[in-house]
């Protein structure tokens, strides 16, 4: 399947994946109403690390072996059969935060602004490109079979 | 497959990935399609709706070619003959068998104990019979201040029922937490008008049939309408018992989920296996294991050598009173000696993270108030990376993958695609 490789010798750290992840996973895909509006203010669904000059985003890395998967107990996190992707239904979701304890990557947050419930990267399911890769201003992101 | 939840469906799962034809079926004495069974506090507690119970979509069964027998009772396993024995005495032949059987509520001599309004809490029945008494509830006690007895006294405290919890040992969670950690839990377990009453138990239910009151190790005693048994769970091995399977505590398995007899396998909450912490074997009670060992167990019985189970761990989640924590591994080391300890305790915010170590390796973390990425610390000791270079970075709840020296950091971040 198709994933998002990072490279950390290009990012700049600017954020722009971060912002445009929040964007695209809002409820009016607007980035003043998104962040000035929306209530709860919708998470970005990839991480950015930063330390002195070194910095790369990092979301879920759509594991062939998910253990996430695996200890989800409430069925919420599954994995696409079309794209492979892991997603997660937030319906489904109790909070349980069981992924957050095994997901060695630490790419799931708990969004617990509204419902207590896991938020993850989703690859922008039916979107094409994923918003970060698309907007990565300098390929440090880069979608790629693997 | 004996057993309709995460074992089971592990091994399913694990079977239909490589093996679209061999028929299977699934032996449940539950006769609700597989559901979670660490959701029902949830239900109790009105938080999910009754259909949210379910682990996985209605099609499950027929999706992947599965007969399911539910509601039916296993009596025993003629294993020389392969052949599974029901209650009704009907009789299921099989090639290869899973016992995923999980685990039953471990139910103590206390006098008065059959009394009606004592109830355990594992099953989504459990959870039907409780909430049709609670009208006549207005106190209840929660026998048991482990992770089950936290759940379920937090659902009834949310039902608006009086709640105390009296735990045999010192602190509350014993078994997953330190010292420091249960004492946090229990201050806000108080503060949420839960009782919590430490080093002390039930000596005696009493009630003319119905449960009215109960008499405590220290003489006192407590009004109730309702109580819970929540001491713990034990492998359910009953209709195992008089036969030539390795039985210890649990149903002993090695790396390939095998017994002691041919083409049987097991997985889940009856087993014991391999601690690769704590170097022996135990069972290890928890959803994550048991469908792991599920889906290796399911490789191995269509022949599948690839997946073994190298042995796992204890580990928990868990909000009480809202504080998210997680314990992984060995929290309170045997000895001083040998095992290093990182912590930080943050008293104004209560966040608390301990991180302990064995020759440079992590073998067990516990984090309160603040589980964030807390995952990767899980990693780091469940594929035994030497910490060497980057310990002082544990301590700090940013630990990320930047902390990682970059050699590291390169290998694990394509790891596990």
């Amino acid at each position: 399947m198709k994933r998002i490789f990072i490279k950390e010798e290009f990012c700049i750290g600017c954020r722009l994946c971060e912002i445009y992840c929040l964007v695209e996973h809002s409820n009016s895909k607007d980035i003043i109403k998104a962040f000035k509006k929306e209530n709860p203010r919708p998470l970005p669904r990839i991480i950015v690390e930063e330390k002195g000059y070194l910095s790369f985003g990092l979301q879920c890395r759509h594991c062939g072996e998910p253990p996430c998967l695996e200890a989800c107990m409430s069925g919420a996190l599954h994995r696409d059969e079309r794209t492979g992707a892991i997603l997660h239904n937030r319906d489904k979701c109790v909070g349980c935060w069981m992924c957050i304890m095994v997901c060695p990557y630490g790419a799931i947050k708990r969004d617990i602004n509204g419902k207590k419930v896991a938020s993850k990267c989703d690859l922008c399911i039916g979107r094409g490109l994923p918003i970060c890769v698309e907007k990565c201003p300098n390929q440090a992101l880069i979608l790629k079979e693997g | 497959m004996i057993g309709n939840s995460a074992g089971a469906i592990g091994a399913i799962e694990a079977i239909r990935k490589v093996d679209r034809s061999s028929p299977i079926t699934i032996i449940s004495d539950e006769s609700i399609p597989v559901y979670s069974r660490p959701l029902i506090s949830y239900l109790l507690s009105g938080e999910i709706k009754p259909d949210q119970i379910y682990y996985r979509p209605r099609n499950f069964y027929e999706k992947n070619d599965i007969k399911p027998l539910l509601g039916r009772m296993v009596k025993k396993v003629i294993f020389d003959q392969k052949i599974v024995q029901l209650e009704d005495n009907e009789e299921i032949p099989y090639d290869r068998l899973l016992i995923a059987s999980g685990g039953r509520p471990f139910i103590p001599n206390i006098d008065g104990i059959g009394k009606s309004g004592v109830y355990t809490f594992t099953k989504l029945d459990d959870v039907r019979r409780i909430s049709s008494s609670l009208r006549e509830v207005k106190r209840a006690l929660v026998i048991g201040g482990g992770l089950i007895g936290i759940k379920v006294a937090e659902a009834l405290k949310k039902r608006n029922i009086d709640v105390t919890i009296v735990e045999l040992t010192e602190h509350i969670l014993s078994l997953t937490m330190d010292e420091t950690a249960s004492s946090i839990l229990e201050t806000a377990l108080r503060k949420e008008g839960i009782k919590v009453l430490t080093s002390n138990t039930v000596k005696e239910i009493i009630g003319n049939g119905n449960v009215k009151s109960i008499r405590l190790a220290d003489g006192k005693r407590l009004d109730v309408q309702l109580v819970i048994v929540a001491i713990g769970v034990v492998p359910n091995i009953e209709p195992f018992r008089e036969s030539s399977l390795h039985i210890e505590k649990g149903i002993v398995v090695n790396e390939r989920m095998e017994t002691n007899i041919n083409d049987v396998y097991a997985a889940g909450d009856v087993t014991e296996a391999y601690d690769k912490i704590l170097k022996n074997y135990r069972t290890i009670p928890i959803w994550p294991n048991a469908y792991y060992q599920g889906k290796v167990a399911g490789n191995q019985m269509v022949g599948n050598d690839n997946y073994r189970y190298e042995g796992g761990f204890m580990m928990n989640s868990v909000e009480v009173a809202n504080i998210p924590t997680i314990s992984i591994g060995m929290i309170k080391p045997p000895t001083q000696d040998a095992y290093e300890v990182i912590k930080r305790y943050d008293r104004g915010s209560n966040i608390y993270r301990k991180i302990i170590l064995k020759d440079n390796l992590i073998v067990g973390a516990l984090f309160v108030g603040n589980i964030d990425r807390a995952g990767i610390v899980t990693g780091l000791l469940k594929d035994a990376i030497k910490v060497k270079g980057f310990k002082k970075e544990l301590r700090n709840d940013s630990l990320g993958f930047i902390s990682l020296p970059k050699e590291l950091r390169k290998e694990r971040l394509f790891k596990g695609i």
